[in-house]
């Protein structure tokens, strides 16, 4: 392992090639192993796309464009996922709803308010909501949560009773199941995620610009407002995505809490159903179409949240990166 | 962030009216989003607590066979259960460990600022947004379907969704070693293999382990992958190479939403379980990071 490379060989222009010749296999070999680990990242991305779109041809080549149907109904060999499109965007959106402003609120609290002492017991806490895992968020959404829920969703839809967009959008609910109680279960779920990301970047803002605003004697809204905020912006957007991809994705807890029924409706009391969650709950007696419809759900989720990682990664990146560089 | 004390005549206090009330509001709505947020976890804790721990005892984690869902609590143990999740865990630690590491080996120290290492580093990035269903149908597509259901399909499937976390902290980790070090290990005419595998990685060691560990919390809970991989089932299986097995996070998902007292018993008592190994693990991750870090920001 020790080859000491002569001194009168390294001149300068021959020298790369001469040491890289004389490297022992075992260096070598080394380079190779974590080029190859580092490969199978891509590997594995790629495979993925490959393998679950190759099962789940079957479902693209009946189906065609009806795949996009609203008509979700396996005896009658039906296999339209728009109701199930329309849960994962409608869960998810509520749950960025409530996520960002906490998140947000708590990444600001964090980096503005607090003295550094206080904000790790602070971060400690958030980083244990993100190890909860998601099967025991839904068991405790199922059978605490959504049972307590209900009585407010009802108080709410008879308060809102006949008033024409609301009532709607919050009629009375069938049970405390409901794409709003996803929502919700999905919101604490993202949250640490958004909240982690949110403030690495509004870490980034350079001190002298909040110590000028405070120097013009700007209060610390107003120092968020004029020195942080536009600095941060960007980078709040691209976590903000990186929590929606995440929401979309969430499988077990929004299974369990969201009321597994195909429909699509502005009522966000009712029961629904999301893309993963389909798959969770109808993998086990699906085969055939059926099955490759579910794997098919898969791929459709794949590609969408793969798309949402990609834009939020390059967003949070360059933002990152132009900090850094200003 | 410091406000100088007044010092002189001129007023420097926090200016009066709106501008303070709209501050103070701002400050107070910080507060009230961290307060939102531990409410939640503080009762999502409370409950499995409550409801888990009378049913835990010795013959509940180790005994077995988990018994049928209309039967009451008591009976049977999650033993099964916890053996799966500790296979299954252990496994695809093992598979995806050293390749997590290795693979920030090369982003770190090989790639450099190159194309390549850029690329996996951004996937990386990204495959950790993959969701864990998609994981499960993965494993389920190239595996399952040739070689049947079995702890090692889990453990695939675990192990995909680590791989990413893993490079990413290790990666971090590895960025914070000081080049000196490295650079004074070329200089006595170590190779490269040599100065990352006796300098660099043991000098960041504690902060790999520690993000390990938290990828190993992670994945002790994820249930969707298992789904598919592992067919959930309620004897013992010891074999974790061939054969359906079970896990906690199934079972809990198979037990959430029936209606028979028993069966929402044995949920809780495995959540309780899943998170008190979660935890350990948590723990353990700050222990190691605050004992072995010798670089950090």
């Amino acid at each position: 392992m020790s080859t000491v490379p002569r001194a009168d060989q390294a001149g300068p222009a021959g020298s790369a090639s001469a040491l890289s010749q004389r490297r022992p296999l075992g260096d070598r070999g080394f380079q190779v192993l974590a080029l190859a680990s580092g490969l199978l990242v891509l590997v594995i991305l790629l495979l993925i796309a490959v393998s679950t779109s190759q099962q789940a041809s079957s479902w693209f080549s009946t189906e065609g464009l009806k795949i996009f149907a609203n008509n979700w109904n396996p005896a009658a060999n039906q296999f339209g996922a728009l109701a199930f499109i329309f849960g994962t965007a409608i869960t998810a959106v509520i749950a960025i709803i409530i996520a960002v402003p906490l998140s947000v609120g708590i990444a600001l609290l964090l980096t503005e308010v607090v003295p550094y002492r206080w904000s790790r017991p602070i971060v400690y806490v958030i980083d244990l909501l993100a190890v909860v895992p998601s099967v025991v968020w839904g068991l405790w959404g199922i059978l605490v949560f959504a049972p307590w829920i209900q009585h407010i969703y009802a108080s709410i839809a008879s308060g809102v009773n006949g008033v024409p967009v609301l009532g709607s959008l919050f009629g009375p609910p069938t049970s405390g199941a409901s794409f709003f109680t996803a929502g919700i279960i999905l919101a604490f779920m993202i949250t640490p995620i958004v909240t982690s990301l949110s403030r690495e970047v509004i870490a980034t803002v350079p001190a002298i610009d909040k110590e000028g605003a405070y120097a013009l004697g700007a209060t610390r809204l107003e120092m968020i407002r004029g020195a942080v905020w536009p600095h941060s912006q960007g980078g709040v957007v691209g976590a903000v995505l990186l929590g929606l991809g995440r929401a979309m994705g969430e499988t077990i807890a929004a299974a369990l809490v969201i009321g597994s029924s195909a429909t699509i409706t502005p009522h966000l009391f009712a029961t629904g159903y999301n893309m993963p969650s389909v798959i969770a709950n109808q993998f086990g007696e699906a085969s055939g179409v059926f099955r490759a419809g579910l794997i098919g759900i898969g791929v459709l989720l794949f590609v969408i949240t793969i798309i949402i990682n990609i834009i939020a990664r390059g967003i949070v990146e360059r933002s990152a990166r132009r900090k850094r560089g200003a | 962030m410091a406000v100088a004390e007044p010092q002189q005549r001129p007023d420097l206090r926090e200016p009066a009216g709106w501008r303070r009330t709209s501050n103070r509001i701002a400050t107070a709505l910080m507060v009230v989003a961290f307060v939102l947020v531990i409410i939640p976890l503080g009762f999502v804790l409370y409950t499995v607590i409550a409801r888990g721990a009378s049913i835990i005892s010795w013959s509940f984690l180790t005994g077995g066979p988990i018994p049928p869902n209309v039967l009451p609590a008591g009976v049977g143990g999650m033993g099964p259960a916890v053996l799966g999740t500790i296979e299954i865990t252990a496994l695809a630690t093992v598979i995806s460990v050293p390749l997590g590491v290795l693979g920030a080996v090369y982003i770190n120290e090989y790639g450099g600022k190159g194309l390549l290492a850029r690329l996996i580093g951004f996937m990386a990035d990204v495959m950790t947004g993959v969701p864990s269903i998609v994981m499960g149908l993965f494993i389920f597509s190239i595996w399952v379907l040739h070689f049947g259901y079995s702890g090692l399909a889990g453990a695939f499937a675990l192990g995909c969704l680590m791989l990413p976390i893993v490079i990413r902290s290790s990666d971090e980790m590895l960025k914070l070693v000081p080049d000196p070090l490295r650079e004074a290990s070329y200089a006595l005419g170590a190779t490269k293999a040599r100065v990352t595998l006796t300098v660099v990685l043991p000098a960041a060691i504690g902060g790999i382990v520690s993000g390990a560990l938290l990828a190993v919390a992670r994945a002790a809970g994820e249930t969707a992958p298992l789904l598919f991989t592992i067919l959930t089932v309620t004897a013992a299986n010891r074999n974790v190479f061939s054969g359906a097995n079970t896990a906690l996070s199934t079972q809990i998902f198979a037990n959430a939403s029936q209606p028979f007292v028993g069966a929402q018993a044995r949920a809780w008592g495995a959540a309780l379980t899943l998170i008190a190994i979660a935890f350990i693990l948590m723990i353990a991750a700050r222990t190691v990071t605050a004992r072995f870090t010798r670089y950090s920001r």
